[in-house]
């Protein structure tokens, strides 16, 4: 046995965003013992920077909410491509888990009447986030991280997993270290939830932070596991553009909730003209009837056509750009000012107001902003079972954004803080009925996986974070929002070279704390979300929801339901289209003529 | 050129190292240490995450202030000012800018968990108001920078880890202690384990602030009044006495 730290538990969480804690709070209520890695301090995780809400059909605003509208608009902003379980799974249960929040300390803004407030948000028929202010997120991690440490889960901090051991066809365990010391753990157990997040870090322009590098879509890949529509990345429309030390960070959809427009460099407010046929008579026509919605006259009026689905507006903010009506550092203009006065925005929208104050020297009272699409979200993910959330690899789990299906081609903005409620409490339930003796992990394959992440400090090689910077460069440029052949081949012959000089980077100093280290693991993670997410967009030849083909420009009815499935076999990625089993058709046709 | 004078070292000791920056538009010192790390020390250890002030990791004393590195703006010093960077003093250096805060997480798991009062509706629901809230709501603005435990005098001068659980958790505490449908009584709990009694409100805390929380007013003091009202009120006390 190798000379390093070895821990059993029954259930073994990685990742300790809302979907982690959510997850590792339900196998610990199952009375399994509970571990929580995570790769930052406990707090901390990406969910933190959730602004706008979560999305759960509550009524409390607009009584003629339910399940079944929030089903029908997840399917439509996914495009018809969503594993419509999950959809249904998650419609359901999502205003149980709001709830429950409420009972564990959560303090959600109230409705006069003293209910939950909701606000709306793009592609939801109805006002239905949750939320505190702009930083709902805070709010839910705060109040998760709490009921977890009150639930006997023992959290391991800034402890990065760099290997999950498969013996005999099922999970047994993982590899970490711990960033502190350098030094290895190995932590045994039979069920294992991954709930690391996202893959944003593979990009250039992006909201994520320096975690996000696909850690868990690269574990489960390595274990031998599926990753499913991973050519379908979120670039947020609202990202912040100017100064260039601030380019990406998230602008929250809350803007628009609130009132925000989008317009041009010539004043237009554009949105007006992208209406897609599939929300034709949803939204408002004119300005005067968008306008009278904003001031509350929600009956008579439709929605604002800013509040369209993410992808329609991101592209949108592209085009304009490209068309030259953008602004001279390529963004365009939201403004919030002119609609509302400067208490109400300010009480609405407290980190905006303070993120554009410090970071940009621009009032949001009194300016306008200056926002353009940044990286946010991955729909694609690792391939589970919507029931139990089990990947294809026996005992290896996956919940919130490192779980692929949920959103379908197009996440709405607000579903992310409800799946990862609703589908980390599945996880852990999953997980922790599981539980027994896990399967021995060979010696040599332990020692293999340190050998392999010392490499670098073997190597006096390139500096990691320039192979990270070029990648980085190549996603953006080859693999951005619009995508071609061209484009996307290329990617894959730089990602080759990248692959390449990541085997020889080198790293100096000691294994305490070293982020040239830890940057040099995370770029083995990087390189397969990056090569996953390019050679699924050139497997899909159409265009559809946050997947845009320049050469493909139409969606193609036919391949709605096609899935593009990626799995590792020898050293190499193997890609297939699979068909996901067809939408029942009472479902079908609550999606077609409404609820 | 922006010269940037950090700190390199570890437990057993270290020392101020200098490092020219390219200074860009609108960059925040994190920048700068993100540059210095690209391009001339990978292995200079800083905590971050959101860059965008939601998280609270990079907290450190920058020209002797105790600020967040990710909301700096190079620009608000002189040109040709020298920039240092040194960790929080007041929890033990693990590495360079990185300290060891795992004492908060202890103090905190310590606070007497939320108890909330039977629910109000048939259907397991509450009710509550907005106005009833906005006092906890500020509070749970706490990003955990610990920002406001490094300026402390009582933690970072006197040290009293072990006797006072500082401006961060009092204000932790305060979120449930105000919190509308809570019943649990935390006043022993803040007058002995968390030692309120050690803070003379010198309000250094919510100066610091980067979320403007208004720590001593709004949370120290009416806890403090609270703890007061419990263990000195005679009326209060014959009533215990009765009650038992």
């Amino acid at each position: 046995m190798p000379d390093i730290r070895s821990l059993d538990y029954d259930v073994i969480v990685i990742g300790a965003g809302g979907a982690g804690l959510r997850a590792a709070i339900e196998a610990s209520a199952q009375k399994a013992k509970v571990a929580l890695v995570c790769k930052s301090l406990l707090g901390k995780a990406h969910t933190v920077m959730a602004e706008g809400g979560a999305a759960a059909a509550l009524g409390n605003v607009m009584s003629e909410d339910n399940w079944r509208v929030h089903f029908r608009d997840t399917m439509r902003g996914g495009k018809m491509h969503n594993n419509w379980r999950m959809a249904q799974i998650h419609a359901q249960e999502a205003p149980d888990r709001i709830n429950e929040l409420e009972a564990w300390g959560a303090l959600f803004d109230r409705t006069p009447d003293g209910r939950i407030n909701q606000r709306p948000f793009g592609g939801h028929t109805y006002s239905r986030l949750a939320h505190v202010g702009d930083r709902t997120g805070l709010e839910m991690i705060r109040v998760l991280q709490d009921k977890g440490v009150h639930s006997g889960i023992d959290v391991h901090m800034e402890c990065t997993i760099v290997r999950l051991f498969v013996v005999g066809g099922q999970i047994a365990g993982a590899l970490g270290y711990f960033r502190e010391t350098g030094r290895f753990v190995l932590f045994r157990s039979g069920a294992i939830v991954l709930a690391t997040g996202g893959i944003g870090k593979a990009w250039q322009i992006t909201s994520n932070s320096w975690e996000y590098t696909g850690d868990g879509h690269a574990l489960a890949y390595d274990a031998g596991a599926e990753l499913i529509d991973m050519e379908f990345v979120q670039f947020h429309p609202t990202g912040m553009v100017w100064p260039p030390s601030v380019r990406g960070i998230l602008v929250t959809e809350g803007v628009r909730g609130e009132g925000g427009v989008l317009k041009n460099t010539q004043g237009e407010r554009f949105m007006f003209r992208y209406m897609p046929d599939m929300f034709k008579g949803d939204y408002a026509d004119t300005e005067a009837e968008a306008d009278a919605w904003v001031k509350g006259d929600r009956k008579q009026n439709r929605r604002p056509p800013e509040l369209l689905t993410r992808d329609v507006v991101a592209k949108a903010i592209v085009k304009e750009i490209a068309e030259g009506r953008g602004t001279e550092h390529g963004g365009v203009i939201l403004d919030i000012a002119s609609k509302q006065n400067a208490d109400y925005i300010r009480k609405k929208l407290p980190s905006m107001y303070h993120q554009f104050k410090e970071l940009a020297h621009v009032d949001i009272t009194k300016d306008p902003m200056e926002i353009g699409p940044t990286t946010h979200y991955v729909m694609g993910g690792v391939k589970v079972d919507a029931e139990t959330q089990e990947s294809t690899v026996p005992g290896l789990y996956a919940a919130g954004e490192v779980g692929g299906g949920m959103h379908g081609a197009n996440r709405l903005g607000g579903n992310s803080l409800s799946d990862l409620l609703v589908f980390g409490r599945r996880a852990g339930q999953s997980a922790a009925s599981r539980r027994g003796s896990a399967p021995a992990i060979p010696d040599a394959e332990v020692e293999q996986a340190i050998r392999e992440a010392l490499a670098p400090f073997e190597r006096e090689g390139e500096n990691p974070f320039a192979v990270q910077a070029a990648l980085q460069k190549v996603m953006q440029r080859d693999a951005g929002i619009i995508r071609d052949q061209r484009g996307l081949e290329n990617a894959l012959a730089e990602l080759e070279k990248l692959k390449g000089r990541a085997r020889t980077v080198g790293v100096t100093g000691s294994r305490e704390y070293n982020p040239g280290w830890h940057t040099a693991i995370d770029l083995g993670s990087l390189l397969v979300v990056a090569e996953a997410s390019a050679r699924a967009a050139l497997e899909r030849t159409e265009s559809r929801g946050a997947h845009t083909r320049s050469d493909y420009p139409d969606s193609d009815e036919k391949q709605a339901r096609a899935q593009v499935v990626i799995k590792k076999a020898g050293d190499g990625m193997v890609v297939r289209r699979e068909a996901q089993p067809p939408i029942p058709a009472d479902l079908l046709t609550l999606i077609k003529e409404g609820a | 050129m922006t010269r940037l004078r950090v700190f390199r070292g570890t437990k057993t000791g270290g020392e101020l190292h200098d490092y020219d920056v390219a200074a860009a538009e609108g960059m925040v010192v994190l920048d700068a240490v993100h540059a210095i790390q690209a391009e001339q020390a990978p292995d200079l250890a800083v905590r971050w995450n959101c860059k965008a002030g939601k998280c609270g990791s990079c907290s450190a004393e920058i020209n002797g202030k105790p600020r967040l590195m990710c909301m700096t703006r190079m620009s608000d010093y002189a040109p040709g000012e020298t920039i240092t960077i040194m960790p929080m003093k007041a929890f033990p250096l693990i590495k360079d800018l990185v300290t060891d805060v795992s004492w908060n997480y202890e103090v905190n798991k310590r606070i007497p968990a939320f108890q909330p009062r039977k629910p109000d509706a048939p259907d397991g629901t509450w009710r509550m108001y907005q106005f009833e809230i906005e006092r906890p709501q500020e509070f749970r603005k706490c990003i955990e920078c610990f920002l406001c435990q490094d300026v402390c005098h009582v933690l970072r001068t006197h040290e009293k880890h072990e006797q006072f659980m500082g401006p961060a958790m009092l204000v932790r505490a305060a979120v449930y202690e105000m919190h509308p449908l809570d019943t649990a009584d935390r006043r022993e709990h803040l007058r002995h384990e968390g030692g309120i009694g050690y803070c003379n409100i010198t309000k250094c805390c919510t100066e610091v602030c980067p979320e403007s929380i208004t720590i001593t007013d709004n949370a120290i003091i009416p806890l403090k009044e609270r703890v007061v009202d419990a263990s000195y009120d005679p009326v209060a006390a014959l009533w215990r006495k009765i009650t038992g």
